[in-house]
């Protein structure tokens, strides 16, 4: 069975089609990661698996599932998908520990006590726990990154979505947020990752999607995807990639 | 991209072989030294010597006495003072009790506007009517119209003070302002703060309560000072509709004495109030700025 599915998903932004029928199942404890040029609809696709952007057709499922079902009501949803976003977008005006407490405290009625005692028992895992009372503008870009990945992961969601999340860092902050990716595909998390890092996701994925225009042109386990690449499409985005010194 | 006050490694390591700070004065030419107080002296002698000169031109001026006799009185200064002070902690008063009232009128229709669920459509379509009318309104007009008006059509269960309407002139055409202002420090922020909030179940309602309005009031706070500063005088308006605050007091001792000296204690007493805030205001904006640059680099 599998833990997220999506079926004939399309999705247009005015005129504009942006998602064209995308089919695309990730089982329990699989990592898929979708790679593709920007504007390609990478960020679309993670976005509407969580509803954060409300797909025109087609349909979603979350352990079979359908993500608009009122089974999971305002909050369940949330409860069960985590994201991380490539600017952090952490809230500049809390603490990190407000940052972390926000949600539980506000959305699913825990009290401040419990919330704060799980936050920093989280945050202590991440090796950030020191930091529970500075303001994000205090941290480093990889200290934000790490915090955006705890308030994520406060839910303990089943799938965790990643949207370029070492994108905006300086390249020594990049390794500290990789290592955590790493970690949480050990521990068993089902997730999918967006990243330009082609030497991560060869090294993390199970599953590699290429994207174009839209549509999953290509997937395959990352060995195959990055040594012979199928499609024409996939193997010119490639070597532009390596090009740029990525892969 | 700012990082923790790690301390500075590089001074710990090479301290010993880096040269020490050179001490003040030496290696430097005396005139270079001198430069600087001679700089701020100069500027000291030539406001002196610009505003002495405007003064003595004014005091020689064939009109002065009576210029003097009728705005620099002191006699009639202090005669009018205690009834214009008087008048002034009305005005003072009436200031911070609309400013209260504006402040929460204004964010409460800009959240109203600023919110995006269809159900909220018909509440966004009276806000947009609102501000239309009462920011294309004069001020003045309003307070006569809310002042005069509503008092002589004795409705009843309503008070019938002109004051009590005055108040309510003001409050209205205001809050048009602000709530436009806030709504600028709303939509100020950043998209993936929704997102952000979005994805981790928060309503739109809780989202903006907890998230958006803190940043939005942050972002607002240096124009918002100005506001602050233009309401404390125009609470003088309310004059017109025979509030008697600091203008009107001033004004009634001018007509029983056709002496101007009493608006001019009111002048001193507005200057008194709005010169600390507008340099408080300065303050803010230049703290907010500083800010800014500092995440920003
Ligand atoms: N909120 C939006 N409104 C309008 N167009 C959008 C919006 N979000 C994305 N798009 C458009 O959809 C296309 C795909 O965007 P996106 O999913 O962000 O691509 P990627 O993440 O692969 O770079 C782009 O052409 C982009 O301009
Ligand atoms: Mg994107």
């Amino acid at each position: 069975m599998p833990r997220v599915q999506l079926a004939e998903v399309t999705k247009y932004f005015g005129d504009n089609l942006v998602l064209d029928q995308v089919d695309l199942s990730v089982a329990q404890h699989e990592v898929v990661c979708l790679i593709g040029a920007s504007g390609s609809g990478k960020s679309t696709l993670l976005r509407c698996i969580n509803r954060l952007v409300k797909a025109d057709y087609g349909d979603i499922y979350l352990d079979d599932v359908p993500v608009t079902d009122e089974s999971f009501g305002k909050v369940g949803l949330h409860k069960r998908i985590g994201i991380v976003f490539q600017s952090y977008n952490l809230f500049p005006h809390l603490t990190v520990l407000d940052n972390l407490t926000l949600a539980p405290r506000k959305v699913h009625g825990k009290s401040k006590k419990e919330a704060e005692a799980q936050a920093q028992e989280q945050l202590d895992r991440f090796g950030m726990g020191r930091f529970a009372k500075a303001y994000p503008e205090q941290l480093s870009g990889g200290q934000q990154q790490r915090v955006a990945f705890v308030r994520a992961l406060m839910n303990k969601p089943d799938v965790l979505l990643l949207d370029e999340v070492t994108a905006a860092l300086d390249p020594e902050l990049v390794g500290e947020v990789l290592g955590i990716i790493k970690e949480l595909k050990a521990q068993g998390m089902t997730m999918v990752i967006v990243t330009h890092e082609m030497g991560f996701a060869r090294d993390v994925a199970d599953r590699v999607c290429f994207l174009e225009g839209g549509r999953i042109l290509e997937e395959g386990n990352p060995t195959d995807m990055f040594n012979e690449p199928q499609h024409e499409r996939t193997r010119a985005f490639l070597d532009r990639i390596i090009e740029a010194g990525r892969l | 991209m700012s990082h923790t006050n790690l301390p500075d490694q590089g001074s710990a390591g090479g301290a010993t072989r880096r040269p020490p700070p050179p001490p003040p004065g030496r290696n430097h030419d005396w005139r270079e030294a001198l430069a600087p107080s001679l700089i701020s002296l100069l500027s000291l002698l030539s406001i002196i010597l610009v505003f002495g000169a405007l003064a003595w031109v004014i005091t020689s001026a064939e009109q002065w006495p009576r210029i003097k006799l009728q705005f620099f009185n002191v006699d009639a200064m202090i005669a009018a003072f205690p009834r214009v002070l008087q008048g002034f902690w009305i005005n003072m008063r009436i200031w911070l009790i609309v400013l209260a009232c504006i402040l929460i009128l204004g964010i409460a229709l800009a959240v109203i506007r600023s919110l995006r669920a269809p159900w909220f459509a018909p509440f966004r379509l009276m806000v947009i009517l609102y501000i239309d009318l009462f920011r294309g309104l004069p001020v003045l007009l309003l307070v006569l119209l809310f002042g005069f008006g509503i008092p002589a059509l004795n409705l009843p269960g309503l008070p019938s003070s002109s004051l009590f309407w005055g108040a309510v002139a003001m409050v209205l055409s205001y809050s048009a302002y602000v709530c436009e202002i806030y709504r600028s420090g709303i939509d100020a922020v950043h998209e993936g703060q929704w997102a952000a909030a979005k994805s981790l179940g928060l309503t739109e309602w809780q989202t903006m309560i907890y998230t958006i309005l803190p940043q939005a009031v942050r972002n607002v706070m240096p124009a918002m000072m100005n506001i602050v500063v233009a309401l404390q005088k125009d609470v003088a308006l309310l004059s017109i509709i025979g509030v008697r605050d600091a203008v009107r007091e001033a004004q009634i001792y001018t007509a029983s004495t056709f002496n101007y000296s009493s608006l001019i204690v009111a002048a001193g007493l507005f200057l008194l109030a709005t010169i600390p805030m507008a340099r408080l205001a300065d303050y803010i904006t230049r703290r907010d700025r500083a800010r800014r640059l500092q995440i920003g680099g």
